[in-house]
């Protein structure tokens, strides 16, 4: 990812939003990493979970395009392990929130086949629409 | 000569427009003085077949009713609006193949798992079920519940309209009761009726209403019995 | 002791196996848990945005629901009603604004006055009952009875809530010892399943399911022990998959502490539905004499 540095991307809209709505200070995070080395999902991520964080923190708005926000299932590992406090988890949230709050989903529940619906448990179908869907 | 007591007048505000109307009548009776017609939204007009949904407000209050137009009286400063068709998702399914096994309610309508428990669907409905509380039943496949607690429902569709998690309140209740009759409680009345049919109880009567000429079948129509309503 | 007890929607479902194996074994260890007349689901996942009310709804109802009930304590079973309901206990304390909007927003509802302690069952067995008691009860030890605890994400992060150290748990090893089973001590035994991603990415948890599972056998693992109806899915259903992907893979069966439990107190395996598994445990507990060759359990005989 490039990026320009100036006052007015770190000062982004973006930033504030997601601030805004996780309730994190992203600028305590000093990048060490921890979040990233711990990340399960990370073999299948486009962009680490510490560079998700730089990228608001510089205003990218190319962040919420990235596969990272939505691989992240939640786990709470980079939570507790962040020497700095930032949970992490609320930050993916908030930056899925802004794509499924403008009413875009992430999945389409009538792609699910019958036979997948069949077998499906209410917990897994709960937590995934609450996830992915608007 | 006696003096006639005067009637008086209130006003509603139909989409908006201000109406004088007599008090005392109905949302739907007094939107007729006001000059609307029912062609669509009107059924029985005695509160059993759901086709006159109206949304409305009071006159300083923020609350939101719902009720149906033929059973609820208009109000002096009532605003309102009918709501009398709802578009809605319905599932295909064949009664015959549901299966018992899993959860066949969120086979067919896994929107039910977007439930966030709100409530909202329950402060909607003209019937006062407790709509939450059956969708809820339905995800925890506790059929009998379910379908007990939707049983009254007239499938109105405020409940849908109003659902944050765009779930279709009123067709997942009718699905739920047609499992709960399948595999919890089989109807034997139903049983009945069924081999009554097929011995061709009725196939006089059909036969003979089938032959009859148009205006004939107005005539029995306008003829038949109707339950008195006070 | 007499507490209230919340079920949720997949013990109702494919968990059942899980309820009805805890319920048994509650009342063997003379705790009364009284199922909620009136519940609804947790929403399974606590909602991250702190301006998000909205998803704080459900899992508030439920304890308005306790509190109707004239309970002060609650206890679940699954792994992520316990997190989620947990966490919305927190806000409660941390958060009285947010209490008096959603009070005012449920306003059909008496006032939920925040007084409501919700347990998972596991804590119940080490605080309350204490794993020396449980000891004494043990019936049938699970003697030679290799089992891989996992805890997933949900019972110990984030910290606030954990029933446990996040890092070096030992509620599910503790209870192993008691009920007297060898502990096989898992590197991933926190690592998460894929969760939810199973309904739209099953692949990503097919291949973590492998690991999960083939690090457990590795150890030398008969079974894998869990809290939580949605690792058991994952963990025990996705083996199929990872089989089809893998040809050499062979997995291990997958079970819920309350079953080992069960069976540890003498109760009969009917009441823990391994039937409604994938991977059948039934043959590794008759290979390690847990139970006897030829016992009936649910109209199959081994």
């Amino acid at each position: 990812m490039k990026l320009r540095l100036s006052v007015t991307t770190t000062n982004s809209a973006l930033l504030a939003k997601v601030e805004e709505i996780s309730g994190e200070n992203l600028s305590k995070c000093y990048h060490c990493g921890k979040c990233s080395a711990g990340c399960p999902s990370l073999t299948n991520m486009d962009c680490l979970p510490n560079q998700v964080i730089r990228a608001v923190q510089l205003g990218d708005e190319k962040v919420l395009e990235s596969e990272t926000i939505w691989l992240c299932a939640s786990c709470f590992t980079c939570a507790v392990r962040c020497p700095r406090g930032v949970d992490l988890s609320k930050i993916m949230e908030a930056l899925r929130l802004l794509t499924l709050r403008k009413d875009v989903n992430h999945i389409e529940v009538k792609e699910l086949t019958q036979e997948e619906l069949d077998e499906l448990p209410p917990i897994a179908l709960v937590s995934n629409f609450r996830k992915m869907t608007s | 000569m006696e003096k006639k007591p005067k009637t008086k007048m209130i006003s509603v505000f139909v989409m908006g427009k201000e109406h004088k109307v007599p008090q005392g009548l109905t949302i739907m009776k007094a939107m007729e003085h006001a000059g609307y017609r029912f062609l669509r939204g009107a059924g029985c007009r005695a509160g059993f077949c759901g086709a006159c949904g109206t949304v409305y407000r009071l006159k300083g209050d923020y609350k939101l009713h719902f009720d149906l137009a033929c059973q609820t009286a208009a109000e002096d400063g009532m605003a309102l609006t009918q709501l009398p068709f709802v578009p809605a998702n319905k599932a295909t399914y064949h009664v015959r193949l549901i299966k018992k096994e899993g959860n066949p309610i969120l086979k067919y309508y896994p929107e039910v798992a977007r439930c966030v428990s709100c409530n909202t669907c329950t402060k909607a409905c003209p019937q006062e079920l407790e709509v939450m509380d059956y969708v809820q039943a339905a995800l925890k496949n506790d059929i009998e519940k379910a379908a007990t607690l939707s049983f009254d429902c007239i499938q109105c569709g405020m409940c849908a309209l109003r659902c944050p998690a765009e779930i279709v309140q009123y067709h997942v209740g009718q699905l739920v009761r047609r499992v709960h009759g399948k595999f919890v409680n089989k109807s034997k009345q139903l049983n009945k009726r069924v081999n009554e049919v097929n011995k061709g109880k009725f196939d006089t009567d059909i036969n003979e209403l089938m032959t009859l000429k148009h205006a004939k079948i107005k005539d029995k129509y306008s003829d038949r019995d109707i339950e008195a309503l006070h | 002791m007499n507490l209230a007890y919340y079920p949720g929607c997949t013990l109702k479902n494919q968990g059942l196996g899980f309820e009805t194996s805890a319920l048994a074994a509650a009342q063997a260890l003379d705790i009364e848990m009284k199922e909620l007349d009136r519940w609804n689901c947790c929403g399974t996942v606590f909602s991250l945005a702190d301006e998000d009310l909205m998803h704080y709804l459900a899992p508030m109802r439920n304890f308005v629901r306790v509190q109707e009930e004239g309970f002060d304590k609650v206890v679940t079973l699954c792994s992520m009603c316990y997190n989620t309901m947990k966490r919305t206990e927190q806000i409660v304390k941390d958060d009285p604004e947010k209490l008096k909007t959603i009070n005012e927003f449920m306003y059909r509802e008496e006032d939920y006055r925040g007084e409501v302690k919700l347990f998972h069952l596991l804590e119940l067995f080490r605080d309350e009952i204490g794993y020396e008691e449980i000891k004494k009860r043990v019936i049938r030890p699970l003697r030679g009875l290799k089992v891989a605890p996992y805890y997933g994400c949900m019972l110990t992060r984030p910290k606030e809530i954990g029933i446990d150290d996040w890092e070096e748990p030992r509620i599910m090893e503790d209870l192993l010892s008691a009920i007297d089973a060898e502990v096989v001590k898992d590197p991933l035994r926190g690592e998460c399943c894929g969760a939810y991603h199973t309904v739209n990415a099953k692949e990503l948890v097919t291949e973590r399911t492998r690991m999960i599972v083939s690090s457990a056998k590795k150890r030398g693992a008969d079974c894998i022990m869990l809290s939580c109806p949605l690792c058991e899915f994952n963990l025990d259903l996705r083996q199929r998959d990872t089989a089809k992907e893998y040809t050499d893979f062979v997995g291990i069966p997958v079970v819920y502490f309350t079953q080992l439990l069960a069976l540890a107190l003498g109760l009969t395996e009917d009441v823990c539905r391994f039937d409604l598994h994938y991977i059948d445990p039934y043959p590794v507990l008759v290979e390690k004499n847990i139970i006897e060759e030829g016992e009936e359990v649910h109209g199959k005989k081994a």
